[in-house]
């Protein structure tokens, strides 16, 4: 039982990092990034190529890649998703869906339906014992950067002039501009961080196992449902989330290889039903 | 230091003010008044950069306000203090006081001089502003307003749904807040109350000045007249 907790908690970290930039998007500007998951694989992809092209090593590859990804994402933010942005949350939706295929297409077209891998080198297969549990350092290390990831995020919001403007745009956009922030700048650098994440989270993930272009949508789930389990906008609340998602799969997994994912379904269907505002709602700040 | 001439502006297909001629000089105290929909908060708008200008000129200190943003403009030295108070909930007073100062000038206007001005959000300073009464609110909106050392403050319904003794401490409060060179512009339903903290009244009507005048000298009729155009 203490494997399944311990395993659970560590494949939630990695759902943690998947869910955290969804969670900053949402909660500064209310855009729901549907193609959360597919920018994740590309973000694996891309890790996969640099490591190779550069013979960087693959954590030195993705210290690479991550600003990269906030350059990318804030213009992404500037150029495409700010003319989305509005009461309608239809034009965000369907943007975000158009990229996610996209996206897909374009990694088919580049690297072929084949999965991948990003060659971890000794670490990927690394562990060690404490009675008789056996924990893997990849998990081990995934877990503490998504920890790491969503103190950094809380600090971020909390005690920082950025994080404040972040709060301030998020609450009264108008009253934001009237203290002189721009709001289209503000949004751009809030998904430069996230997309950071998502680089992130990418690497990790084509670290711990193969990715394949159609993969994005189901990340995507994990992502959604971490953050509506520990509430919208709340960061601590969605490592929870993924925390708790992370652990019932490996329950279902358990009791038999075909109910691990299903089990995570279920369990979120049980937080919609009784909590649908999540665990920790806007607990941020 | 403000020159509006032949200004008009529309919320989509509904326009809103249809050629206002209006001017103010440094240090001055001027109050707007008019009914609901006469185009008060929507001029305040104009001026601050949050809805654009249709047409006219709108002038600040000899610049043109025409192609610039709100956070241009209060870098130009104007800032408000919006209709409802327009406090950002999920920040803590003294961070709604932060914000005001965030692209504003440099001023003697800071943290402890706005404490000073209102003790109370001394000590509530790390609550969240949403805690505080209407009053209190108010006071965190003008003090916010003033953390960016503004030329020029507009202060609209800063009365609004308050009690009358909190009303009465929020204005005795104006006269200390103007600095030499601050000119001050208030937007106002209670008319008599527009009249004893302004020097100058402009009433609008239908998106147009309809009277203007020193608070002094102008009847009750006059105002009436202009008020609802009787």
């Amino acid at each position: 039982m203490t494997e399944i907790i311990l395993q659970g908690l560590l494949l939630g970290g990695l759902y943690a990092l998947f869910a955290l930039g969804q969670s900053l998007m949402f909660g500064v500007m209310r855009l729901t990034n549907t193609a959360q998951g597919d920018f994740i694989i590309l973000g694996g992809f891309f890790s996969i190529s640099m490591v190779a092209a550069t013979g960087l090593s693959p954590g030195l590859g993705l210290l690479v890649l991550i600003p990269l990804a906030f350059i990318a994402g804030y213009a992404l933010q500037r150029c495409v998703l700010n003319y989305t942005l509005g009461r309608d949350p239809l034009p965000s939706l369907v943007v975000t869906f158009g990229l996610s295929i996209i996206i897909q297409n374009f990694l088919l077209e580049m690297y072929s339906a084949d999965p991948k891998s990003l060659e971890a080198g000794s670490i990927a297969l690394a562990s060690f014992s404490i009675s008789d549990l056996t924990v893997g350092v990849l998990p081990l290390l995934t877990f503490g950067i998504a920890v790491l990831a969503t103190m950094l995020l809380q600090a971020l919001f909390s005690y920082t002039s950025l994080g404040r403007s972040f709060r301030a745009v998020s609450d009264d956009r108008e009253a934001a501009q009237l203290m002189g922030l721009k709001p289209a700048i503000v949004y751009a650098q809030a998904t430069g961080i996230a997309f950071m994440l998502i680089a992130l989270a990418g690497g990790l993930q084509a670290m711990r196992t193969t990715i394949a272009p159609a993969d994005g949508p189901l990340l995507l789930l994990f992502a959604f449902e971490a953050v509506i389990i520990g509430g919208m906008g709340s960061f601590w609340g969605t490592l929870v989330g993924a925390l708790l998602l992370g652990l019932t799969q490996q329950i279902g997994f358990r009791l038999d290889p075909g109910w691990g994912i299903w089990f995570g379904h279920l369990m979120f269907l049980v937080v919609l039903v009784i909590r649908p505002q999540g665990l920790f709602p806007k607990t941020r700040g | 230091m403000l020159r509006a001439q032949g200004i008009t502006a529309a919320y989509g297909d509904a326009q809103a003010l249809f050629g206002i001629d209006f001017s103010m000089s440094v240090g001055e105290i001027v109050a707007l008044i008019g009914a609901n929909g006469a185009g008060k908060s929507t001029f305040l708008k104009t001026i601050t950069g949050l809805l654009p200008l249709r047409s006219g000129e709108l002038e600040f200190e000899g610049q043109s306000l025409r192609s610039l943003d709100a956070g241009d403009i209060v870098k130009l030295g104007i800032a408000m203090v919006p209709e409802g108070r327009r406090l950002f909930p999920s920040l803590t007073v003294e961070e709604n006081l932060l914000m005001g100062a965030l692209s504003g000038r440099k001023g003697s206007w800071n943290l402890s001089r706005v404490f000073q001005l209102f003790p109370i959000l001394e000590e509530k300073r790390n609550v969240p502003s949403t805690s505080l009464s209407g009053g209190q609110q108010q006071m965190v909106a003008i003090g916010r307003a003033l953390m960016s050392n503004p030329r020029l403050l507009l202060c609209d319904e800063i009365s609004l749904g308050l009690a009358p003794v909190v009303i009465r401490e929020i204005y005795s409060a104006l006269p200390s807040i103007m600095e030499e060179g601050m000119s001050l512009l208030i937007v106002e339903q209670d008319v008599q109350l527009a009249m004893q903290a302004s020097s100058r009244v402009v009433c609008l009507q239908e998106g147009l000045v309809s009277l203007e005048g020193k608070s002094s000298e102008l009847s009750r009729d006059q105002i009436s007249k202009a008020y609802f155009g009787l």
